[in-house]
């Protein structure tokens, strides 16, 4: 049901001032909502561009205004509320909880909270969490944080061989640092790149000196206020300034316990990114987007995935803002925004060095992976296959030449139902 | 008309931007980007998500 016309509804809110809230934000007003809009955020900055944190901005200094979103016209009535932590929320009385105990009324919810880097937990002993050279990636105070200590000679240990651990192990080596990664993987970044691009990939980051101690986990954190080694779990001790931790990443979920949505992994939505609870049901005036959305994309089947991309923040945001948008203003504009199909195309790209990977769909969906074009020692491309399927294409270099795969990746659904007959 | 200036400086050449907007963005056939930089207004919607989708945010439109 549509909400009434009343005099002054509560505002629409939006949990989470970052790029999926942002998104949503600026496609609710393209949608044609007026109304009130708040946006409640944790961080104290305005939203802003998280990737050139472990690249770029990691070696160069890191300032909000080089990496802030720009603001648009259309969002300057938005109700920013930064610095500021949700801590709970009823869906049926339609009020957030704030940190400082004010209970904020909304008309409809949306949940954009993304996630925040799990700590490693080592396996023995661990000095206190706050010891000074312990770090993560996720914000800008996170990023400046790290940036002061990656000077010319620190021995740096990233714990966590994924995208982002070999992204700040590439960073800190050109900034003179010594870098080993350590990783219970066998090889960095295996998922979703497979065996033989992850060995490569290996490969070039040790020809710029990157040392890697890979089947291995931490087993004690040495330091009293600061950091000065880690032992593996072999009994290997590195000796060490600095320890980024880059092992994964937990929901910022906890505040929606006892709301009765599905919270297992993320937060289950629709396709037309409205939140689905314990019981099955959607909410028409519950949203998620972003990194904690686990929603299913047609492209590929119906399973709900979360999937942390950059692109993906925007994809759902605009598809929340345009479906909740169709909500506010009546029954028939929802039916029919609901009714549109929502394929976003995953894509991702990553710098380590000199290797520009590019990649577009769930390469990680793959049952075989072989080689398209190119030369494994310089510029080529990966295709990732579910059966005869293409459902995931991975690039070093040639960007130009993935672009036509990324199309068979969009059109190989349509393909294969027209086969099926 | 729109003007668009592209940071060539920050631009990676990834082609995000090509699909959002075909017509204003292309890849040539170096990996390079190439672009219009002055195009109709009835362009604007699609400039603006090529805006949005691009990694570098290395796209503006110029007043
Ligand atoms: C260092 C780094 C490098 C990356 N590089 C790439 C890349 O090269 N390519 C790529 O495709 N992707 C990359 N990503 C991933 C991409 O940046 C994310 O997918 C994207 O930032 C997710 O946006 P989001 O808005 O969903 O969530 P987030 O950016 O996580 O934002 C969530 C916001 O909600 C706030 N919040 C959380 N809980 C609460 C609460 N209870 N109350 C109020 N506010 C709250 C948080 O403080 C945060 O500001 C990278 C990410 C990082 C961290
Ligand atoms: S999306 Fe951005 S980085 Fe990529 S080619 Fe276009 S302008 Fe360059």
């Amino acid at each position: 049901m549509a909400p009434e016309a009343d005099a002054q509804p509560a505002p629409v809110i939006i949990v989470g001032a970052a790029m999926g809230g942002l998104r949503t934000a600026e496609a609710l007003r393209k949608a044609g909502y007026t109304g009130a809009l708040t946006v409640i955020g944790e961080e104290i900055h305005a939203p802003y561009n998280r990737p050139p944190l472990s690249k770029d901005a990691l070696s160069t200094g890191v300032t909000h205004e080089a990496v802030a979103f720009p603001q648009r016209p259309a969002t300057a009535d938005v109700d920013w509320l930064l610095g500021v932590r949700v801590s709970s929320a009823s869906l049926a009385a339609k009020t957030v909880t704030t940190t400082d105990g004010v209970s904020h009324p909304f008309r409809a919810l949306v949940i954009a909270t993304g996630i925040r880097p799990r700590r490693v937990i080592p396996s023995v002993s661990e000095g206190p969490r706050s010891l000074s050279g312990r770090h993560t990636v996720r914000t800008l105070d996170d990023a400046m944080a790290l940036r002061d200590e990656l000077v010319p000679g620190a021995r740096v240990v990233v714990a966590g061989s994924g995208f982002i651990g070999c992204e700040v192990a590439a960073t800190a080596t050109k900034l003179g640092c010594e870098v080993t990664v350590v990783s219970p993987s066998s090889r960095p970044i295996i998922r979703p790149l497979g065996p033989v691009l992850a060995a490569e990939l290996q490969r070039r980051h040790e020809a710029h000196g990157v040392l890697f101690r890979l089947g291995r986990s931490i087993a004690v954190i040495e330091g009293d206020t600061r950091l000065t080694g880690i032992v593996l779990d072999d009994g290997s001790r590195l000796a060490a300034d600095v320890l980024v931790e880059a092992i994964g990443s937990d929901c910022n979920s906890d505040w929606l316990a006892g709301t009765g949505l599905d919270i297992a992994n993320g937060v289950l939505a629709d396709a037309g990114m409205r939140a689905i609870d314990v019981d099955g049901n959607a909410h028409d005036d519950v949203y998620v987007v972003g990194d904690i959305a686990r929603f299913p994309n047609a492209l590929f089947d119906d399973v709900a995935r979360r999937v942390e991309h950059w692109n993906i923040p925007t994809d759902t945001g605009k598809r929340a803002g345009a479906v909740l948008g169709a909500w506010l203003a009546g029954d028939a504009a929802f039916t029919e925004a609901l009714a549109l199909p929502f394929t976003p195309m995953p894509a991702f790209w990553s710098n380590q060095f000199d290797i520009g990977i590019q990649a577009y769909g769930l390469p990680g969906l793959a049952d075989s992976i072989r080689q398209l074009e190119g030369d494994l020692a310089g510029d080529c491309i990966f295709g990732y296959y579910r059966g005869t399927r293409l459902v995931g294409v991975v690039g070093l270099g040639m960007k130009a030449a993935l672009l036509p795969y990324r199309q068979q990746i969009a059109t190989a659904e349509a393909e294969a139902a027209t086969t099926a007959r | 008309m729109i003007k668009i200036d592209v940071d060539m400086a920050v631009c990676q050449h990834y082609g995000q931007c090509v699909f959002e907007a075909p017509t204003v963005f292309t890849l040539n056939a170096d990996d390079k980007l190439e672009y219009l930089a002055s195009v109709d207004d009835s362009l604007l919607a699609e400039v603006e998500s090529a805006i949005d989708v691009c990694p570098m945010q290395a796209i503006r439109i110029v007043e």
